[in-house]
């Protein structure tokens, strides 16, 4: 477990227990305050959801602007399950479970179908179409309504024609969303998702298929001729990636009582990505870590009340300016050599 | 003659996101990035022309000439402050940095203007009738494709017969090349921003005749139309940004009319997916090959 090839999975499962522990310990002593709590669900969310993007952009190095389409389709098929299971009397922590199976199925397998022609272009194109994908998921859904009585489940799309029988409800009504969902999801559940989430992630990278996935991102012609299959290869990362947006969408869904379609809309795909790059491409560690930050963040400031926004604009962009200047990038490499060499030396100096 | 009427208001529509694509293709085809603030310079020209209209009390044309001094200010600056230092980042984090450019004009308008829609004062109104009546064209739509057509013009014999539009393409080909030849590359483009900004300021004039509507979310919906119009017809190619934009608008107007209001955006990604799996590099990109 402690070997150096495994250190990045250590190191993020570390991570997440450690604050799982210690954020179970501050709800219990009464130190978290209402908003925090009610934030940790949906911070397990995305995490899910960004390090399955990162799976798709920073390992498999294909930009994807439609991460929020997967988790919305993971959303609402809960949500219709959800509906079902309670009709049919079945409460509490099954249906999450069931849940969020169905919603990662239906993602993985919608993502899936997307692939087929996504993967077949290149680059800047390639993303378009993932944008077009999500904005097309999210109109569909957003004229979607869907009803449930004692015949069963109804649908109707575009004009509400469901008219249900004594005793039923409707689950999704078009552009008001979701409704009347019962609230099952946990910060306990949420944290095993993420746990899990890694497990999947980790052994997917470590594994042949994860290898060829990285050759195939490095060089695509060399991956190619030493005969690795680009598209099984970038078809696989894409559909986990999506599959785990629809596993995250389904745990966001539970946790509220009504959302609409258009709370996965375009803005949600570039926040997924900000979290992704902002800690570090194929970095899972730093991708949970900036999730984490980048959701409470604007929950923080909202002290400088409408500023907060503009602050937060103003904390990315100078965030994307350091990071990126040689100037700091140089004197951050001799730091590195420097600090291995020490190490090299203590190393050294024991044996 | 109804499909005539719907096809003019398209072309009218098309014409606004084709002035926009000609801006984000021209930053994509120099600077190699996706300007995703381009949508939100649309909004600080509807903000300089709605201000300079009604609190000033100048004429239309003066305030589109301020609106296109702001834009063009707005664009150089933004270009010098947050990607110049990125020449040589991923394109990644230029993109994210575009998004936060975006984040912060928005938040930035909602700040200093407030987050309340205000009324466009009308421009440009009044329509006249053809066939004796069976069909009436708006004058606003006569305007906007005839500026369309002339800005297309004019940006094709700028690219093609000046010095300046020599180096631009120049740059787009090969920018190590470009500094090679003594071009002056950070200069092309900042003249590459300084335009797509003042055409920005143009689009969103005629955007706000058309819907009389001026908020801090303004720009998004028409940039993220107008990028898919770029991309369609070939992102980084002029003619292809003109082409795809006027394809986008009639797409849209014609799905609004005879299919359905709620899916006209569906449709309009989908034709667009449709043409990218039968030409992978839109319409009229070129199409580039990768050496070993």
């Amino acid at each position: 477990m402690f070997s150096p090839k495994r250190r990045g999975r250590t190191v993020s499962l570390l991570i997440v227990i450690l604050a799982y522990v210690i954020l179970q310990a501050m709800i219990m002593s009464g130190n978290l305050s209402r908003l925090l709590i009610s934030l940790l669900v949906p911070v397990c969310a995305y995490i899910v959801a960004a390090l399955g993007l990162n799976l798709n952009v920073g390992f498999s190095g294909e930009l994807n602007l439609g991460q929020a389409g997967f988790m919305s389709i993971g959303a609402f098929t809960s949500v219709i399950l959800a509906g079902i299971l309670n009709a049919n009397g079945i409460t509490g922590i099954p249906v999450l479970i069931l849940c969020i199976l169905a919603g990662a199925a239906m993602a993985a397998a919608v993502g899936w179908l997307i692939s087929v022609p996504v993967l077949k272009l290149q680059g800047d194109y390639l993303a378009i179409v993932t944008l077009a994908f999500g904005q097309i998921i999210m109109s569909l859904i957003n004229n979607l309504y869907c009803g449930i009585d004692s015949k069963g489940l109804h649908f109707a799309f575009v004009t509400n024609t469901i008219e249900l029988a004594e005793g039923g409800k409707m689950l999704i009504s078009g552009p008001m969303g979701a409704t009347g969902v019962s609230t099952v999801s946990t910060f306990t559940a949420g944290f095993i998702l993420v746990v899990l989430t890694l497990l999947i992630v980790y052994n997917l990278i470590d594994s042949r298929s994860g290898r060829a996935i990285t050759a195939a991102r490095d060089n695509r012609i060399a991956a190619e001729s030493i005969g690795i299959s680009i598209s099984r290869t970038k078809t696989l990362a894409f559909v986990i990636s999506s599959c785990l947006g629809g596993a995250a969408g389904a745990l966001y869904a539970l946790n509220y009582s009504s959302f609409v379609a258009t709370k996965f809309d375009f803005n949600s795909s570039i926040l997924l990505l900000v979290y992704v790059v902002l800690g570090g491409l194929g970095n899972m560690s730093g991708t949970i870590i900036s999730t984490a930050v980048l959701v409470v963040l604007p929950e923080m400031l909202r002290f400088l009340q409408n500023y907060r926004m503009l602050i937060y604009a103003v904390v990315l962009i100078v965030i994307m300016l350091v990071s990126n200047n040689e100037f700091l990038k140089t004197k951050a490499e001799q730091l590195k050599k420097k600090l291995s060499a020490n190490r090299k030396k203590g190393a050294a100096e024991n044996v | 003659m109804a499909f005539l009427s719907y096809l003019i208001s398209g072309l009218g529509l098309g014409s606004v996101y084709a002035i926009i694509a000609l801006g984000y293709s021209m930053v994509y085809g120099i600077a190699k990035m996706l300007n995703f603030a381009h949508g939100d310079i649309i909004m600080a020209g509807a903000f300089a022309a709605f201000f300079a209209m009604t609190a000033a009390g100048m004429p239309l044309i003066v305030a589109a000439l301020i609106s296109m001094a702001v834009c063009t200010l707005l664009g150089v600056t933004i270009e010098r402050l947050a990607y110049k230092p990125l020449r040589n980042a991923s394109s990644l984090s230029v993109l994210i940095t575009a998004i936060g450019v975006s984040y912060f004009l928005q938040n930035a308008a909602q700040l200093l203007f407030g987050s309340d829609t205000k009324i466009f004062p009308a421009v440009l109104s009044g329509s006249f009738s053809l066939f004796s009546g069976a069909l009436s064209v708006s004058y606003l739509s006569v305007v906007t494709i005839v500026i369309c057509l002339v800005i297309m013009g004019g940006l094709t014999l700028f690219i093609n017969k000046t010095k300046t539009g020599k180096a631009m393409r120049a740059c787009s080909e090969d920018k190590g090349a470009a500094v090679l030849m003594g071009i002056n590359v950070n200069r092309i483009i900042s003249i590459t921003f300084a335009i797509g900004s003042g055409l920005a300021a143009i689009a969103a004039i005629l955007l706000c005749a058309t819907y009389p509507s001026v908020y801090p979310t303004l720009g998004s919906m028409p940039g993220i139309r107008a990028f898919t119009a770029a991309v369609f017809g070939g992102i980084g190619s002029i003619p292809g940004a003109f082409l795809g934009g006027l394809l986008l608008g009639v797409i849209e107007t014609m799905a609004k009319a005879y299919i359905s209001t709620q899916l006209s955006d569906a449709i309009v990604f989908a034709v667009l997916i449709i043409v990218l799996l039968i030409r992978p590099t839109g319409l009229l990109g070129r199409k580039v090959s990768v050496k070993v």
